[in-house]
């Protein structure tokens, strides 16, 4: 299996094992693991191909415990990997034979609720569903909503920030998110915003989220909360031809409809759903649409009767609109199940994630049927049509030989198409170690130095989660001195670190 | 060498020959924002209002590529002729300062955003990549052009507000919205600071779905051609929802008073109004404070600094944008100021508006502790080791 290169293992960290685990234990005497049993639950993430069991775990439950851990490990070059619910698709939470894996699932208290101020303060290991639960007897929600929200965690949305279907109305994280407290790797307690809105100065939030556990460690975060709308109706559309759903997709927006989903399903994807859950999607269509409409009750009336004209004026097959909020619910049911659903059908499936510009998903899911003969794996594809974040679930089985390494390849080939087309590699999944050594694809080494040059600002011994996101760790100081090309440096009389 | 780049090259190339002379410039889009941050000393200008054009709009995609210097004004002109905007409103800095709304590149590195920041977001939230050179002579790019993008670090958005300390954008892409079909203002008349908070905390937390909450107490009102305090809502969408969301909303505030209602040109102006801080920016000798605390605080930051020294405040953003005009001796009621910022739970006071003499002097941007300053000078160091790029504008900041 190709799996991806980790920076090399250090023995001599290995053998201090339990040095380590004595010296963690000192500051977290009841929350260290560092016995093989106890280690196996944390070896992979929801990217179960790699595994890797960790040096020892620590499950701090205050904030001093977070900051003297990683004071400590600063301290004594130890590699911390922090880690939330452990869903993440692209192995970010992957821990490292010879690092710490921080487990900030203890951190589970829902601090403060501010309806006046529309924001809750919650710890990072609250899930994202609780959020929503802990506010909703108000009438209030938070908005974004990754399929995994039962399980994920706040602090892991924050690290990858995390997307879903609602996020093209409501915004990503990065969009909810008002404030963190923030650990460094040196110990240092930070906070960035709060309750107002906007930083002063450099917007340094705006790189905690997405920062995919590589600048900090998240011990508290507060989100913006919403009223729910009053209405959210449905809308169900099938067509003959993909084309005809992305222009029905592009004649909505731009009649000024921003929906709240907008979600498309192809012929295999709907027919793996309809297997499983048979709501009644119609299984000669090859694109199926879901968009969903919310707001005031005459607003969503309104704006239903323009949708279904314009579904009707791109010759759509069929066109049902829900009736009762049970309804809408079975409209959502497969596309909700459709991972399950294509579980079933292939002894293993392969989550894709890359983001293309809406009107290229024609040519982009011809070229994957192409892709699709010449891989020889099969591909079903659940779209969020609205934003252009497709995800292709390639269909293999593990135990034939040689069917992981075909799907990795194939899924490689899919996101660079995506980059190709003038989209990008991740739209919501995260770099990880999954995506990491396809950076060059879509950002120049100057690219990626500028960016690793954040990461030197907030952990210069890279410490915190390394080997994932960047394909290549230079060392700070040689940062400057590596951008020569074509053999010479662009401006070589300028004076370098 | 040319202090007049008319593209990315150029600017790299004035960068590169800063950087070996170890001269540090200071950036110029239209200058709008000029005005805030501590005076320049004698750096070069580095004017970017010749790096200029729409590189893509694609209505369809809701996305615009533009280089740095092009003019805000030029940019929603192009939106508006295709029911398209910059969904966050940037800020004219006309009634403040005379000037204007400035260049795209200006607007972004500063985030400027206007009332309907509350329900859209800031201008950081609306751009998904930047080409820029930063301090090191290098090119570089970040983000890309679509919407859903966690690929690396968000340093697009990073460098927002970053005030040109880090990098000089040469291309931003941003990410466009449709129009509203229509807007109206839901105005209560009479009420005092913090019952208007209140009520804006009301309409805020229902679904009347509200893009732009201001209260103008009554000096600010009569300036803005009011006849008493005014609390405001602002309602956009398509006609028939905003029509029964002001309804309901006006049944909803009953208890804070009559609902009157505004629309058309009447309506548009006054959020023209309240986005620029037209209403306290007379008389022009005055100090202003712009001042971001969570919603119910902003009453009481004023009303504290009003007890300690002449101050007039107005409200934007349900009461968490304070706008406040000081007299702009000694310290302008920088201490004052922070001291209540700090007191109602923290935030950020910024003064946009001061004489040279008071901007030698203090802090301009919310100084920050001491931890947080460290890492924004680390990220400095990286970005602009040579300390070329403005290096005046955020000083004193620690
Ligand atoms: C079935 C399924 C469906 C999914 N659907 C979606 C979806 O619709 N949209 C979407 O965006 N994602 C989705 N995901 C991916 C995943 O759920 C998200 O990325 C989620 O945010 C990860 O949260 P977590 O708590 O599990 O984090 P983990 O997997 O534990 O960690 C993820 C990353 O965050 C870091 N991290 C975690 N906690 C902290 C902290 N407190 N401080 C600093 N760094 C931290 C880790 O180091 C790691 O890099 C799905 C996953 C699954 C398994």
């Amino acid at each position: 299996m190709s799996h991806p290169e980790m920076p090399p293992v250090d023995e001599a960290v290995i053998a201090r094992r339990g040095e380590i685990a004595a010296a963690l234990r000192r500051i977290v005497p009841k929350g260290v693991i560092d016995n093989a049993v106890g280690l196996k639950p944390y070896e992979s993430d929801g990217l179960t191909a790699y595994k890797t069991p960790p040096l020892v775990v620590v499950l701090p439950e205050t904030v001093a415990e977070v900051s003297a851990v990683l004071a400590w490990c600063h301290e004594n070059d130890v590699k911390v990997v922090p880690r939330g619910a452990g869903t993440s698709l692209s192995g970010g939470a992957l821990p490292l034979a010879d690092g710490v894996l921080l487990s900030m699932m203890k951190f589970n208290r829902v601090k403060e609720i501010d309806f006046d101020n529309r924001v809750a303060v919650v710890e990072p290991g609250v899930t994202n569903l609780g959020i929503t639960r802990a506010v909703e007897h108000a009438g209030f929600y938070y908005a974004p909503d990754p399929s995994s929200q039962i399980a994920c965690s706040i602090g892991g949305n924050v690290a990858e920030n995390s997307g879903g279907v609602h996020c093209l109305k409501y915004g990503l994280t990065t969009n909810n998110v008002l404030g963190v407290e923030l650990v460094l790797i040196t110990g240092e307690v930070v906070r960035l915003g709060g309750k107002h809105l906007d930083s002063e100065g450099v917007d340094l939030l705006a790189l905690i989220v997405g920062s995919e556990g590589l600048l900090g460690v998240v011990t508290e975060v507060t989100v913006r909360i919403l009223r729910a709308p009053e209405t959210a109706r449905a809308v169900l559309v099938a067509f003959s031809s993909s084309e005809a759903a992305g222009e029905c997709v592009a004649d909505i927006i731009a009649a000024g409809i921003i929906p709240g989903g907008m979600e498309m399903m192809d012929n295999p994807a709907i027919n793996a759903a309809e297997d499983f859950v048979n709501v009644g999607y119609p299984r000669d269509a090859e694109a199926l649409l879901i968009v969903e409409l919310d707001g005031p009750d005459v607003e969503v009336d309104h704006l239903l009767s323009r949708v279904e004209a314009i579904a009707r004026g791109r010759g759509a097959m069929e066109c049902r609109v829900s009736t009762s909020d049970a309804e809408r619910m079975a409209f959502w049911a497969g596309r909700k199940a459709a991972f399950p659903a294509v579980g079933r059908i292939s002894p293993d499936y392969y989550c894709m994630d890359g983001t293309i510009p809406r009107k290229q998903l024609p040519r982009v899911l011809a070229r994957m049927r192409e892709l699709s003969v010449e891989h020889g794996l099969r591909v079903a594809n659940v779209f969020h049509a609205g934003d252009g974040n497709l995800h292709p679930l390639i269909l293999y089985d593990a135990n034939v030989p040689g069917e992981l390494d075909r799907a990795e390849a194939f899924g490689a080939d899919i996101l660079r198409l995506c980059v190709e087309v003038g989209g990008v590699l991740t739209g919501e999944h995260g770099v990880g170690i999954e995506k990491r050594d396809l950076m060059p694809t879509m950002f120049s080494d100057i690219d990626l130095a500028h960016q690793i040059r954040v990461k030197c600002a907030f952990d210069d011994k890279h410490l915190l989660n390394p080997g994932k996101v960047f394909p290549e760790l230079h060392r700070c100081a040689e940062l400057g001195r590596m951008h020569v090309s074509g053999g010479k440096l662009p401006f070589p009389d300028i004076p370098r670190f | 060498m040319t202090l007049t780049p008319s593209s990315t090259a150029d600017v790299q190339a004035a960068v590169a020959e800063a950087v070996a002379a170890r001269a540090p410039l200071v950036l110029r889009g239209h200058g709008s924002k000029a005005g805030i941050g501590r005076p320049d000393g004698n750096e070069k200008p580095l004017f970017l209002a010749g790096l200029t054009g729409v590189t893509l709009y694609e209505p369809e995609e809701l996305v615009l590529s533009a280089r740095a210097g092009t003019p805000i004004a030029e940019i929603e002109a192009l939106l508006d002729a295709r029911g398209q905007e910059l969904a966050f409103e940037p800020m004219s800095f006309h009634a403040l300062a005379g000037t204007g709304q400035g260049t795209l590149g200006g607007a972004m590195m500063t985030n400027q955003s206007g009332p309907r920041r509350i329900k859209m977001g800031a201008a950081r939230d609306h751009v998904l990549g930047v080409e820029a050179v930063s301090g090191r002579a290098e090119i570089f790019k970040a983000g890309g052009r679509v919407v859903k993008n966690v690929t690396g670090y968000d340093l697009a958005k990073g460098l927002c507000g970053s005030w040109g300390t880090l990098a000089v954008a040469t291309e931003v892409t941003v990410k466009v919205l449709p129009k509203a079909e229509t807007a109206a203002t839901l105005m209560l008349l009479g009420l005092p600071s913090a019952r208007a908070v209140a009520a804006l905390s009301a309409a805020l937390g229902s679904p009347a779905d509200v893009s732009g909450a201001a209260h103008l107490p009554l000096d600010a009102a009569a300036r803005a051609g009011l006849p008493g305090p005014a609390t405001l809502m602002r309602l956009e969408g398509f006609e028939p929802s905003v029509a029964a969301r002001f309804e309901r909303l006006a049944v909803l505030l009953a208890p804070f008073g009559a609902a009157e209602r505004l629309a058309g040109e009447a309506s548009a102006a006054l959020w023209r109004a309240v986005r620029d801080a037209a209403p306290i920016a007379e008389p022009a000798a005055r100090a202003i404070w712009r001042i971001s605390v969570a919603p119910t605080a902003g009453p009481t930051v004023a009303a504290t600094v009003a007890a300690g020294r002449e101050a007039e405040a107005f409200y934007d953003w349900g009461g968490g944008l304070v706008w406040l005009a000081t007299d702009p001796v000694d310290d302008g009621g920088a201490a004052l100021i922070r001291g209540a910022v700090a007191a109602a739970g923290g935030g950020h006071a910024t003064l946009v508006r001061g004489p040279a003499a008071l901007r030698e002097t203090i802090p301009v941007f919310q100084p920050q502790p001491a931890a947080l300053a460290a890492l924004g000078r680390r990220l400095k160091a990286e970005f602009d080791p040579y300390a070329i790029l403005n290096p005046a504008r955020m000083a004193g900041d620690a």
